[in-house]
């Protein structure tokens, strides 16, 4: 067992011994933390932090940042085009959807930036494919790492340094050596009848095994550790600037395991001081061939709502100050309506980043609804100089060394520097 | 210690032996059950109970311009055929006989690493399974699969062309399918992806690509030495031919069988070229090896071998199933990290600890209390949890969680979540 491997293995077993003990009303957050025994969190941009929100199903573009001053938006989906005075002007050419007042005023506050015509070179129209292209940031080839998961092997990270509130772990966290955690936010699943105190004595070392034993051994510890370190934020002691606010809605349209649940945890971590430096979080449903108005304002209004909840507590916190958030969708939509009154899978789309250290505003260039290439917008960014950007200005690493040797030009996307 | 030494040798060349075949392993001894494994006699009566299912043709076949519901429709249709082909081959896996073929085959799929999430059409990986199961020689294997729809498709050879050339497929031949990083120089790869020029895939067709002489560089090629008028075939001999290519077979044998983080001995990688290019004498070779006998090396279980395993235990057949149970076996089989038919690079699967991830750790405790629900166990102890899941001995720790369960089912759960059981 090499050096690092073995300190981990011995830290693990003492936060085993943690989790039992919690079963019994035991310890709290911080010692859980201090058994890391990792350096000051908040050194060096560790207390840096960044949210991902994927959104599902390939959200349409066009009509979530509404190019409403070109006719040929009108002309290419008559009926499901926003009439100029419907939509949230950000300029004279683009506004945003009707439904997202509170991401408008984030705008306004300038903590929004959108980016436009965002995508990669030979879109892929399938919903799987297109999806591991954004979370492994390869369109050339399909690789089995994420860049969240080779950021993780690339500083020999803690489990909990990434986690998913999604049900299963997303291929954007999964390295080669390190792997993200999956916390379900609704609770610690296991099958009935086997409790954490079970899992974790399944968890314990035996003398004389072999090191792959032991390391299946250590994975169940991990993964209970993950969890309480989680659980334990929402008992934790709380910072001063952050012990009077009352806890964000886990509940809002679309029900309590959606987004606005996971970025109600999220906040609880983050203002508790839990180290995760990624977290994963996912709203689904955008995949709309059908009837898209209804649907789609459906969703996009959990989105603002949860969001924009979201991003305005971070500001209150010092914590919080220092988290800056990623929404994307796997591909945007075709620029003509199908005969459903929906559309079809499409190509570039914008990202939003946003957050209390975020410059906002536009980046970037809309992309032409007449110069198409059949159909499609074609994109005018490559989604790797956004992640590039993240990478270097929130986990304070080397893009290109992530991003399978592409050289991103870095976006100005943040006012202060984290 | 003898007997150690049957249960790791079926655990490896299988997918997990029940105590029946453990206990006629133990009857006949080391050497004749590496016989009994390697040539086994007459046909596999228990792979004929999962004949292969009959797709018809790819959905998107004949849609050049679907409408909306045409593509729904479509859509609807390729899951269920893709649900066929996994469901089959899960099915096929836990019923035949001949194991060591069955496992040997998915050690193929793995070597050639095709991926359903890019190449879409179930028929297309269906039947480059079919090419795959057909070939013992891994010579006429990597001839038909140069030109096999799934393949070509997946590495872009439909893109590669005599104006426009593509060296995906060409590189990912040399480096990862016969020849290994190292034995081969850039300028070979970019003579061997002009020697694969003019292939293009077609629905219809999921037999093979149909070749294009226009869109073929016909010209001569210099490849690793020699020059020719290379196409496809005769590249692929030309490489399957190279010591280098015995050598790099060998080696990944040894890494799914025996050992995912130390390199193969000397005298056993001679021993295993010597048997080149047969995959089944390479392994015979190396199951009687002293090397591979003396379980001086681990492997982790791949989630489908773990999953596979357990099956055959628990009498649990894939084909019976519900439509539910079958999702949410894929799902569970999803977070573990590896769905038949969809690796998730051209890499191939992950191995050893990576395997053992923390997220996979909380998969794994629901996904073996699904497999534990669909058995009818009514009384069961550690001893005999050992013996049905062919374990040697729990470790104390082990035996000490098990005495926790309340049920059959919980200890079912445990044991097939232990460490003893994921590790060969």
């Amino acid at each position: 067992m090499d050096t690092v491997t073995r300190r981990r293995f011995l830290l693990a077993s003492a936060a085993a011994g943690g989790a039992a003990a919690l079963a019994t009303g035991g310890m709290g957050l911080a010692r859980l933390l201090d058994t890391a025994g990792e350096d000051d969190p908040e050194a060096a941009g560790g207390g840096d932090k960044l949210v991902v929100i994927t959104l599902y199903g390939g959200n349409d573009g066009l009509n979530t940042v509404v190019p409403y001053a070109d006719a040929a938006y009108h002309s290419a989906r008559p009926e499901l085009a926003y009439e100029p005075e419907r939509v949230l002007a950000l300029d004279d050419s683009l506004g945003l959807n009707p439904v997202l007042p509170g991401l408008k005023r984030i705008w306004d506050r300038q903590q929004l930036a959108i980016v436009l015509g965002v995508g990669y070179p030979r879109p892929d129209r399938s919903h799987f494919r297109s999806m591991d292209i954004w979370q492994t940031a390869s369109p050339q080839a399909p690789v089995a790492t994420g860049w969240v998961g080779r950021w993780l092997d690339g500083v020999d990270a803690p489990p909990e340094a990434a986690v998913s509130f999604e049900p299963v772990l997303p291929p954007l966290l999964v390295g080669e050596t390190r792997v993200g955690a999956c916390v379900s936010v609704d609770g610690l699943h296991l099958p009935p009848g086997i409790d954490a105190d079970t899992v974790a004595a399944l968890g314990q070392a035996q003398s004389g095994e072999s090191s792959l034993h032991l390391r299946a051994a250590e994975s169940y510890r991990d993964f209970l550790r993950a969890d309480e370190i989680v659980r334990q934020a929402a008992q934790a002691d709380l910072p001063p600037d952050a012990a009077g606010l009352p806890p964000l809605p886990a509940t809002a349209t679309g029900g309590a395991s959606a987004l606005a649940a996971q970025l109600a945890l999220v906040t609880r971590c983050v203002e508790a001081g839990v180290p995760t430096r990624v977290y994963s979080v996912s709203l689904g449903g955008f995949d709309t061939h059908a009837d898209e108005l209804v649907g789609q304002e459906w969703l996009l209004k959990q989105l603002d709502e949860a969001l924009s909840a979201f991003v305005q507590r971070l500001a209150v916190t010092k914590a919080g100050r220092r988290v800056t958030v990623l929404v994307y969708s796997e591909f945007g939509r075709r620029v003509r309506a199908n005969a459903s009154d929906g559309t079809d899978h499409g190509t570039a789309g914008p990202v939003f980043v946003l957050g209390p250290a975020v410059a906002g505003g536009r980046y970037g260039e809309q992309p032409s609804l007449t110069d198409l290439d059949d159909g499609d917008l074609k994109a005018t960014m490559d989604f790797r100089d956004v992640v590039g950007t993240l990478i270097g200005s929130v986990l304070h690493a080397d893009p290109a060394q992530y991003l399978g040797g592409y050289q991103p030009t870095p976006l100005p996307l943040f006012r202060v520097s984290l | 210690m003898m007997s150690g030494d049957l249960a790791m040798l079926l655990r490896r060349a299988g997918f997990g032996p029940t105590a029946a075949e453990l206990a006629a392993a133990e009857r006949v001894g080391y050497s004749a059950t590496v016989e009994r494994l390697m040539a086994p006699v007459g046909p596999d009566r228990g792979a004929a109970r999962a004949p292969i299912p009959v797709l018809g043709p790819d959905a998107f076949d004949d849609l050049p311009n679907p409408t909306v519901e045409e593509r729904t429709r479509a859509e609807a249709l390729r899951i269920e055929h893709s649900d066929a082909i996994i469901r089959w081959w899960l099915d096929r896996l836990t019923v035949a006989d001949h194991q060591a073929n069955e496992k040997l085959l998915f050690f193929w799929h793995g070597h050639w690493a095709t991926s359903m999430r890019k190449v879409g059409s179930p028929q297309f990986m269906l039947a480059q399974h079919m090419k795959i199961r057909s070939s013992p020689s891994f010579r006429t294997m990597a001839r038909k699969l140069v030109s096999d729809p799934a393949l070509v498709y997946w590495l872009d050879g439909q893109l590669n062309t005599r104006s426009a050339p593509n060296e995906n497929l060409a590189r990912e031949l040399l480096e990862l399918f016969t020849l290994g990083i190292g034995n081969y120089t850039e300028q070979d790869v970019k003579a061997a992806g002009r020697a694969l020029t003019g292939w293009k895939t077609d629905l219809s067709h999921p037999e093979n690509a149909i070749f294009f002489p226009a869109d073929h560089d016909s010209g001569r090629k210099t490849i690793l030495g020699t020059t020719a008028h290379f196409d496809a075939y005769s590249l692929v001999d030309h490489l399957t031919d190279q010591p280098a290519c015995a050598r790099f077979i060998a080696e990944r044998l040894w890494f799914r069988y025996v050992s995912s983080t130390e390199p193969i001995a000397a005298s056993t990688l001679r021993k295993m070229v010597a048997a080149y290019p047969v995959g089944m004498r390479m392994l015979r070779v190396l199951f009687e090896d002293e090397e591979f006998r003396s379980a001086r090396h681990r492997v982790v279980k791949q989630p489908v071998e773990w999953l596979v395993g357990a099956l055959r235990q628990l009498r649990i057949r894939p084909a019976d199933f519900s439509k539910q149970t079958l999702h949410q076996v894929v799902s569970g089989l999803s977070g573990l990290g590896q769905v038949p038919f969809a690796p998730l690079s051209v890499g191939g699967w992950p191995s050893g600890a990576a395997w053992l991830t923390s997220a996979a750790a909380q998969a794994r405790l629901g996904f073996a209390d699904l497999l534990a629900g669909l058995t009818q166990i009514d009384r069961l102890n550690p001893e005999e949890l050992a013996n049905l899941l062919a374990v040697e001995t729990w470790t104390n720790r082990t035996y000490l969680v098990l005495q926790r369960a309340k049920n059959p089912r919980q200890l079912l759960t445990l044991g097939l979540a232990s460490p003893e059981y994921l590790v060969n």
